[in-house]
């Protein structure tokens, strides 16, 4: 049961607007320079479409088994990839294994950096202007869609009814 | 590991394509100080570089990329901004465009607060700045491109979806003169044909990568502040940008009869309601996307869904809005949005463009134009057709398009038979959507614009919209008011930060002398910050004035004085009459301290620390003297 609970942050494609705080905020909070490139949340600017992607803290991480160090491990606990940065080398494998680009290399340490959650208060969903960014559960999102699906169907009836 | 500093990077890249030379220098901090960056820095700089009397469009005329102290960091609006500067080939004055996207942050991030770029290359070839390795590719095959594809091919060729690209159009390619700068596919440093600046130069891009930190001396302090700034910027402050956007300008100028109309022949617009911010965010408005760094995201993203021109993009400003719409007598939102996309795709500045065509239909309703000079387009006023096709004819110098292609001054000029006063232009430089038959605050500030016909060197509509003054009377007064807006305005753009965001700094200059020392480090008291603004405005004006420029170009267009507006409405009657000019301009440069010839004295410029430029007036101030004494004379 607790795996399915494991929080992670996910954008809402609808609300992001692709304004990079979340990239600035990441920097500042990890290393305190400003710089995106050393965010663990990058944003995908496709115009006019735009998406900031954080790790998934997948189930069984591919990236964890990807790495021949050994040097990426899964907290049992929050489900965080934990990276043991004298074992990293920067090979990238994980980078390869990932399906989000969510693991990425830091430019300045030359090994690989993911989401940490910012010990569960994540600064990036904090400073989102657009509120487009939250912690969630893929629970939460299963539920948040499956509601929408319905309202979309019962669309008419629901308006009948308000 | 390039800085040192904080907030300047530091060093300026010298590009010279003649020469094939590549070169670093280190940034002169005292001027980076008295300049700040952003166009202070980049049209002092041009100055350095140029001799005057040079022919904007040949190898001589430097061109100028700068950032600001500001940019590369997390702060509303300023996260993102660059300027190009040149001398403008529109106007042969100093020439200064600025952009937001992306493109700065990168620039700056890649080591560098400007880049000079020298001399013209033999071929088409595009800059590549990869961190501290700098190299010139072949170009040849982006000649031809749009901007979007330039951008898209060079990104595949060099790996890198995040790699940032300013770069001309066919426009710019074909030296057309409105030509603009494009960046992050939809924003243009578009005024001043700072593109045909850099097609003279066959420099089809610049492509930027960056990967250092940009560090700020007072790292708490500016979070604190950060803070401040981040909740205005989502507040009352910005509402207009965040919510209908400029083009809510529409209803409020149509109201006020302040809305040029038809080449400035009416100032309200029968059609303003389906042309209005209202109407476009209801139907056209897909996304509203943001700047680097920026909470207040202002970028409206139109498309067209149905008709002829289906499946169109573009973004949307009042500007570009009111150019191909109201200008044109066109109240189609489809195809404005069109005519932007259109301009786009050939990387010309709208409002120039708008202003061209609207001044073409005006030639037409008068018969200077014939469908002989048109190969046959009926360009009638209100034809959306014809205004999209003339963009086209423009943007590839086709036909009545090569004389249009040289700005409304010049085709104007070419044209004869009394075109002339048809040509909304001041300095060369087509006018832009605020009927200042009205706004007579904002007349002076147009007049007296270094770089000709436009709204964001003063923003002195501010008075005379909000009803703070008369705006039908000019009167002493008024050039304090102006003077004051630009000498916040030209900080704005030095920083750069974003004009949108100007209503965040309620301290006006105080807030900006403690922004620029948090992140910089260097001391700044509110009085230098102030007189750092008021320096940048005499140094567009010294530049102009070796040029040639005096009181006799502070002019506004010849319609403006000439056509009382005819419309039945608040503002029916108003024009500007040439004693309201004089009156308007001598309050204005009383209060700047400068002569009744518009021409800065040589105590303002030692009042100023700028010295260095006391040579330039001294023979003008002394030649007026002898010319005058001359004419007393022969009294």
């Amino acid at each position: 049961m607790a795996k399915t609970r494991k929080k992670f942050v996910a954008a809402d494609p609808d609300k992001c607007v692709g304004c990079q705080i979340c990239e600035y905020v990441c920097a500042f909070e990890k290393d305190k320079v400003f710089n995106p490139l050393k965010s663990r949340i990058r944003v995908v600017r496709l115009y006019p479409a735009n998406l900031s992607i954080a790790c998934r803290l997948c189930e069984d991480a591919p990236c964890v088994k990807a790495c021949p160090r050994k040097a990426l491990e899964q907290s049992t606990e929050t489900g965080v990839i934990l990276i043991d940065e004298k074992k990293c080398d920067g090979c990238g494998w994980c980078i390869e294994a990932c399906e989000f680009g969510a693991i990425t290399l830091h430019p300045g340490k030359k090994v690989v950096v993911a989401c940490d959650l910012c010990n569960g208060e994540p600064k990036c969903v904090k400073w989102c202007p657009e509120e487009a960014l939250e912690l969630t559960t893929t629970d939460a999102l299963a539920q948040k869609a499956r509601v929408a699906a319905t309202k979309k169907l019962f669309q008419e009836a629901l308006e009948g009814k308000s | 590991m390039f800085s040192k500093l904080n907030g300047y990077v530091g060093q300026v890249l010298v590009v010279n394509l003649s020469t094939k030379t590549v070169e670093t220098k280190p940034l002169d901090l005292e001027l980076a100080k008295k300049y700040i960056g952003g166009i202070g820095l980049a049209m002092r700089t041009v100055y350095d570089y140029i001799e005057p009397g040079v022919d904007p469009l040949s190898p001589e005329n430097p061109l100028v990329l700068a950032t600001g102290p500001i940019n590369g960091i997390m702060w509303p609006t300023a996260g993102n901004g660059h300027v190009f500067a040149a001398k403008s080939p529109l106007t042969n004055a100093i020439g200064e465009s600025k952009a937001h996207g992306f493109f700065g942050a990168e620039l700056k991030r890649a080591g560098y607060d400007m880049v000079v770029v020298l001399g013209k290359s033999e071929k088409p070839v595009y800059l590549w700045i990869d961190d501290n390795s700098v190299q010139l590719m072949d170009a040849k095959h982006l000649w031809g491109k749009t901007p979007i594809e330039t951008e898209e091919i060079i990104r595949k060729e060099l790996g890198d979806l995040n790699i940032r690209v300013a770069c001309i159009g066919i426009a710019g390619e074909k030296l057309v003169r409105i030509a603009a700068i494009l960046n992050d596919q939809s924003r243009a440093c578009g005024r001043c044909g700072m593109g045909a600046v850099m097609g003279s130069k066959n420099l089809k891009a610049i492509a930027v990568r960056g990967s250092e930190d940009i560090t700020v001396a007072d790292v708490e302090g500016l979070q604190a502040f950060y803070k401040v700034f981040y909740d205005r910027a989502k507040g009352p402050k910005t509402r207009k940008y965040r919510t209908l956007g400029t083009p809510e300008n529409v209803l409020v100028l149509n109201k006020l009869g302040a809305l040029p109309t038809r080449n400035f022949t009416n100032a309200t617009f029968e059609g303003a309601d389906k042309v209005s911010g209202e109407y476009l965010s209801e139907r056209f408005v897909d996304n509203i996307i943001a700047c680097g760094g920026c909470p207040m995201r202002c970028e409206h993203v139109a498309a067209v869904s149905e008709g002829p021109y289906k499946g169109t993009v573009a973004r949307m400003e009042y500007e570009s809005l009111w150019a191909f719409g109201p200008n044109c007598g066109i109240d189609s939102l489809e195809a404005i949005i069109k005519a932007i996309d259109l301009c786009n795709y050939y990387g010309v500045d709208t409002i120039s463009c708008g202003g061209i065509i609207g001044f073409a239909m005006d030639c037409y309703k008068n018969k200077i134009l014939t469908k002989k000079d048109t190969e046959g387009l009926d360009l009638s006023f209100g034809n959306a057709e014809a205004m999209l096709e003339m963009i086209r004819r423009i943007g590839e110098r086709r036909g009545l398009g090569d004389t249009l292609a040289e700005g409304v001054k010049r085709a104007a000029e070419k044209i004869g038979k009394g075109a002339e006063k048809l040509a909304n232009h001041i300095k060369g430089l087509e006018m832009t959507g605020y009927d200042i038959r009205g706004l007579k605050t904002a007349a002076v500030g147009y007049a007296v614009s270094f770089r000709g016909a436009d709204h964001n060197r003063h923003g002195a509509y501010a008075p005379d919209v909000s009803g703070k003054v008369d705006r039908f009377k000019a009167e002493e007064g008024r050039g304090k008011m102006v003077r004051e807006i630009e000498d916040l305005y030209t900080i704005i753009d030095s920083l750069v930060v974003c004009k949108f965001s100007r209503g965040l700094y309620e301290k006006s200059h105080e807030d900006a002398a403690t922004l620029y020392r948090l992140v910089t480090g260097i001391e700044m008291t509110t009085e230098d910050m102030t007189k750092a603004g008021e320096r940048i405005n005499n140094l567009g004006r010294v530049f102009n004035v070796r040029e040639g420029f005096m009181r006799k170009d502070d002019i506004v267009p010849v319609k403006t004085m000439t056509t009382p507006i005819p419309d039945d409405c608040v503002s029916k009657g108003s024009y500007i009459r040439q004693e309201e000019l004089d009156l308007l301009l001598d309050d204005y440069y009383k209060v700047r301290g400068w002569t009744k010839d518009g021409v800065p004295t040589v105590e303002k410029l030692k009042e100023l620390a700028m010295d260095e430029f006391v040579d330039v007036v001294k023979p003008k101030i002394a030649s007026v003297a002898v010319a005058g004494s001359r004419s007393e004379k022969s009294k």
